[in-house]
Parts: structure tokens; C-alpha cells; sequence
């Protein structure tokens, strides 16, 4: 024979077969060093979402709960100021329909929530990461028709009751949205709605 | 098999050393016989410059590691450690700092010259291509570094550039969340930024350095005049238009490195910080995910990209602008690759090539350079308008090349090299 009795193709496919071992068993080794780099179950439990009780919060009420090492607030809204934020001029926000990524997608309108009478905001003023005040009256703030919302002691932001940021005031954009939903009396921050 | 012809000492331990391992071979194939033409001009002085600032970056960068503490409670204090307390930390850290930006200074003018001789062009083909990965991985290398310090800008620039990621459509947020290995930037994502920069891409970037240069000294090095001279031989086969690279350009290439290294100095010594863009000013201030600060600008090396990246303003079908910004940020840099194939001239040198090129060639280094510049300073509505132009011209010069460098008149090409 030619070929000195070499089985050509049973070379071939030996080589093909050992190949294909080989790449299977070179992903499968791939797979703990790829998954490696998720977050780990420290990180997980530290931005593990939080639960807070709200049957008992009153209307115009706040309370702050803690996620992912920011406050974040959450106001239950009578009825008035439910009124005044929805009929505020949006000329005199910089984002009235929140067109800028602060929110998740299921966050829309004027009042930025998924139930109009809670509203669930990131307490972090976004121009330089100072905590606004809450102050939800009318007149309480040295504004002309004060809707009610936030004002930041530190560079003077003011934000209304959904979060949105004024015109002319040094923060950027919107007071951020967390991910949240409810399950009976509780809201979960940090998890999205199922339907989302 | 052993190639028997192989070079070897006459006697004594080299030839011992020869039987065992091709020594002298190597040399004379990299240094003392390696012909390199003999018109070689002040551009050809940076990839020696680049070899030099390896050396430095990984000396240095070893000397840091072992004072550096590797976590987001540690890592701002151990860097001002290093600055206060190390016995000549400052200086240690400083050289490794200004040598980051020297490094890139080092890089684009190595580039700009492939540009104007037509270096990338037949056969360097694969040089080109193990460049343009060492030039990619440098980035890389160069972004995880600035995380280190865990200042404020290390900090939010790593913001900026992670999230870059997130824009993909569909897998965008997983994957920055993969890259963080956190919600947020944090201790962890420090930790593993430190592996990648201290272990990883080193050992990479120094493998493509050495496939680099073998792929050069296969073909041969290019010249001003992209003439190739191992047309022209003497009797016993040597290029009659080449020199030995050792002795002839190792000496010349000294006094390269001196006037290189008294720069560096200077800056090194005088102005360690590059007037607030080789050390930013926010970074001399530790890390807070709280506070962003004013105007967050990535180091200049980075800008004529970041710049590409703003200047997307607009949505392009399903293309939200976000992510259409990150295409062509990643598109300026990928077009780079095959440039090989974007020239369809037939002569390399600049020299040579008629006016489209060299007006193109003119308008992509402004336009890179603008780009720069509008990269480190805030957006405002005419900037992001000249930066769109700048960025039509910049990818302008790629795409068209297939076309002006076929229909313009060249100018012939000599024989033998001049000058």
C-alpha cells in the first residue's frame, strides 16, 4: 500500500473526534472562570433587594429605607399633592416625562410611580450626592407656587414630589427611580414588578 | 530537527551554549544580521522608545505592587503610602504614571509613522495587526490601571466606561453587571481590575510584543521611501541599501532614548501630574459613589474616542444613540485593523503617494487631534457639532481610502533608497 498501511480515514476522524472532545471539554472548563466573575454571594446578600411595611405609613408621610447603601424613600401622596404634582407646569422641569434613564421602563407619567399615592425615589440629589430635604407643603420652600417635593440645602435643587428636577438648578437630571414592587402590605425595593 | 546550517561559536562556552540552545543564531538574527535600511529617519526612533517605556511600566509596576493594597477600604490610603511614606514611592509612582502617558505619546507617533511610510501595507500585514493588538490591549491595560488609585475619577471614569457596556441591547446590563461583579463599582471590581492589570494583560501584551517584532524581522523593516530593500543584494546576499541594526541603529537609537529619557524627566520631576491630564484632579480625592463629580473626563489619551462616543446624538432606527456611540467608538478603533486592505495604493511611502492621500492623511490627524481636545473639555451644542464633523472626517479617511488611493496619479518610485 502506499500509504504504508495508514487508514487515512480513520486518522481523520480520530483527530476530528479527539478535536471535538477537546473543545467540549475546553468550554466546559471555561464555564467556572467565566461564572467566576458574577456577582458573589457577599455582593448578592449586600444588594439583595429590601422589604419595608407601608400598611402603617400615613398619607404625606415619608419613611427611608436602605438599598444597595443609598436611602431611599418612600412617600405615601394624599390626594392634593397627587393634584398640585400632576398639574404643575412641565415647562418648569428639565424632564417632565422622564425621558432620561432614572427610572425602570414601567415607570412613567407625571407622577413617576406605579400606584399614584406611593412614590419610591433614590434620595440622592443627582448634581452632587447630598441628601434634599423633604418638603411636601405648599409655601415651604422660597419658590413661587412651590408644587411641594425636595429642595437640596447644599447647591440649592430643587425637585417636586415625583422627583423632577427644576429648570436652572445645578442638578442634572431627575431624582433616580428604584426598581420596586408591592406584595400585600409591603414594597420590595429592588425587584422588579413580575410583569415588567 | 535541528537546522544544521545554524550559526555557532567557533569554541568555548558559547559554542556550549550554541549546541544547546541557538544563541548566537538569535543574535544575528535579531541585531548584528538583521539588515535594516539605512535611511531610516527620527519617526523610526518610537518602537525602540516603546520597548523602553515596557521596561519601565513593568519595573515600576512591580515596585508598586508590593506596597499597593488591592481593595476599596485599602487601595486610596496605599497610594498615598506610597507617595508619603515608601522610601522614594513618589518617585516610583510617578514614573509609572507619566509612563503610561508616555506610552501612548510613544504609540500614536509609532502609528502615525506606519501611516505616512505605508508600514501596515504588503507584506506587514500581521505586523500591523499584532500592533493594532498591543495598541487595543494598552487601552485595556491602561483604563484598569486608572481604576487603581480608587480616586474619584478612577472611580467615575470606570462608571462611564462600564456602562458603556451596558448600552448593548438585551445582555448590556448583565454583562456590566458580570464585568462589576457588583451592583456597583466596588472593592471587588478593584480586585479584579488588579489581577487583569498586574497579571493578565502583561503577560499578553508581552507575548504580541515578541510576535510583533519576529513578524518584522521576517519581513523586514519598511522606510521613508517604502522601497523594499532586499531587492537589491551584494554577492554575499546582504541588502546593498541595509545596515546591521546592532551596531549601526543600537548606537543611533541611544541618543534617541537620551533626548526620550530627559523629556521624561522633566515631566517626571516638574510636572508629574501633566497639568491636571496625566493625573486627573478629582483623583486626589478617594472614591465616593455618592458624589459625582462636575465633569467627568476620561485621561487625554483616551479622548479623540470618548469624543466619537458623544458626538452620536441622535437615534438610528432601532439604534438608540447610546449604543449607535459605542458602535462607532468601537468602529474607530476596528477600522484600524483592516486598514492593509482599505489602501489600494501602489506605493507605500507618503513620499510618493499623490495629493488625495496626503490631504487625507492631513485632515485625519487634525481631525484626531480635535477630537482630543473636544474629548477633555464639557460638551456644549457647537462642539458636539464640530466633533461630528471631526468624526465624519476621521472615518471618511478609512472608508474612502479604497478609492483615492486608486485614482490619484503617484509619483514613481526609485530604485534604491534616498538619502
Amino acid at each position: 500500500m502506499a500509504d504504508n498501511g495508514v487508514n487515512r480515514g480513520r486518522r481523520r476522524f480520530l483527530v476530528g473526534a479527539t478535536t471535538v472532545v477537546g473543545a467540549v471539554g475546553a468550554v466546559g472548563v471555561a464555564v467556572p472562570f467565566v461564572a467566576s466573575w458574577q456577582p458573589s454571594a457577599r455582593a448578592r446578600a449586600a444588594g439583595a433587594p429590601v422589604r419595608a411595611d407601608i400598611s402603617q405609613l400615613e398619607p404625606g408621610q415619608r419613611i427611608t429605607v436602605e438599598w444597595r447603601g443609598r436611602p431611599v424613600w418612600v412617600i405615601s401622596r394624599t390626594e392634593e399633592m397627587i393634584e398640585r404634582t400632576e398639574n404643575s407646569d412641565p415647562g418648569r422641569f428639565s424632564d417632565p416625562d422622564s425621558e432620561r434613564p432614572q427610572q425602570p421602563a414601567y415607570i412613567t407619567g407625571p407622577l413617576r410611580s406605579s400606584r399614584p399615592e406611593i412614590g419610591v425615589l433614590i434620595g440622592i440629589c443627582t448634581h452632587l450626592g447630598c441628601s434634599p430635604l423633604y418638603r411636601p407643603e405648599p409655601d415651604a420652600v422660597d419658590m413661587d407656587d412651590w408644587p411641594g417635593g425636595f429642595f437640596c440645602p447644599c447647591h440649592g435643587s430643587y425637585f417636586d414630589l415625583a422627583g423632577r428636577v427644576f429648570r436652572n438648578v445645578p442638578a442634572p437630571t431627575n431624582l433616580e427611580v428604584p426598581p420596586y414592587r408591592f406584595e400585600g402590605d409591603d414594597i420590595i425595593v429592588g425587584e422588579d414588578e413580575e410583569n415588567a | 530537527m535541528a537546522n544544521p546550517n545554524k550559526a555557532k561559536a567557533e569554541k568555548g562556552l558559547m559554542r556550549w551554549v550554541d549546541d544547546r540552545f541557538p544563541a548566537t543564531q538569535m543574535v544575528q538574527d535579531h541585531l548584528t544580521k538583521y539588515y535594516a535600511p539605512k535611511n531610516f529617519n527620527f519617526f523610526y526612533i518610537f518602537g525602540v522608545l516603546a520597548l523602553l517605556v515596557l521596561v519601565n511600566q513593568i519595573l515600576t509596576g512591580v515596585w508598586l505592587t508590593m506596597s499597593y493594597n488591592p481593595s476599596g477600604e485599602g487601595a486610596f490610603a496605599s497610594v498615598e503610602y506610597i507617595m508619603r511614606d515608601v522610601e522614594w514611592g513618589w518617585l516610583i509612582r510617578y514614573l509609572h504614571s507619566t509612563g503610561a502617558s508616555a506610552f501612548f505619546v510613544v504609540i500614536y507617533l509609532h502609528m502615525f509613522r506606519a501611516l505616512l511610510y505605508g508600514s501596515y501595507k504588503a507584506p506587514r500585514e500581521l505586523v500591523w495587526i499584532f500592533g493594532m493588538t498591543i495598541y487595543l490591549l494598552l487601552m485595556a491595560e491602561a483604563f484598569m490601571g486608572y481604576l487603581l488609585p480608587w480616586g474619584q475619577m478612577s472611580y467615575w471614569g470606570a462608571q462611564v466606561i462600564i456602562s458603556l457596556f451596558a448600552t448593548i441591547p438585551f445582555v448590556g446590563p448583565d454583562l456590566a453587571q458580570w464585568i462589576r461583579g457588583d451592583f456597583l463599582i466596588s472593592g471587588i471590581t478593584l480586585n479584579r481590575f488588579f489581577a487583569l492589570h498586574v497579571v493578565a494583560l502583561p503577560i499578553v501584551i508581552l507575548a504580541l510584543v515578541v510576535l510583533h517584532i519576529i513578524a518584522l524581522h521576517e519581513v523586514g523593516s519598511n522606510n521613508p521611501d517604502g522601497v523594499d530593500i532586499k531587492e537589491k543584494k551584494d554577492e554575499s546576499g546582504k541588502p546593498l541599501d541595509g545596515i546591521p541594526f546592532h551596531p549601526y541603529y543600537t548606537v543611533k537609537d541611544l541618543v534617541g532614548i537620551a533626548i526620550f529619557l530627559f523629556v521624561f524627566a522633566v515631566v517626571v520631576f516638574y510636572f508629574p501630574e501633566g497639568g491636571g491630564y496625566f493625573l486627573e484632579r478629582p483623583n486626589f480625592e478617594p472614591a465616593n459613589p455618592m458624589v459625582t463629580p462636575d465633569h467627568i473626563a476620561p485621561v487625554w489619551y483616551f479622548t479623540p474616542f470618548y469624543a466619537i462616543l458623544r458626538a452620536i446624538t441622535f437615534d438610528l432606527g432601532p439604534l438608540q444613540a447610546e449604543f449607535l456611540g459605542v458602535l462607532f467608538m468601537g468602529g474607530a478603533i476596528a477600522i484600524l485593523f483592516v486598514l492593509p486592505w482599505l489602501d489600494r495604493s501602489p506605493v507605500r511611502s507618503m513620499r510618493y503617494k499623490g495629493w488625495m492621500s496626503r490631504s487625507m492623511l492631513i485632515i485625519f490627524a487634525l481631525s484626531f487631534v480635535i477630537l482630543g481636545v473636544l474629548g477633555a473639555i464639557p460638551g456644549t451644542p457647537v462642539r458636539t457639532a464640530v466633533a461630528q464633523l471631526c468624526t465624519v472626517l476621521y472615518f471618511a479617511f478609512f472608508l474612502l481610502m479604497p478609492f483615492y488611493t486608486k485614482l490619484e496619479k503617484t509619483k514613481p518610485v526609485p530604485e534604491r533608497v534616498t538619502g
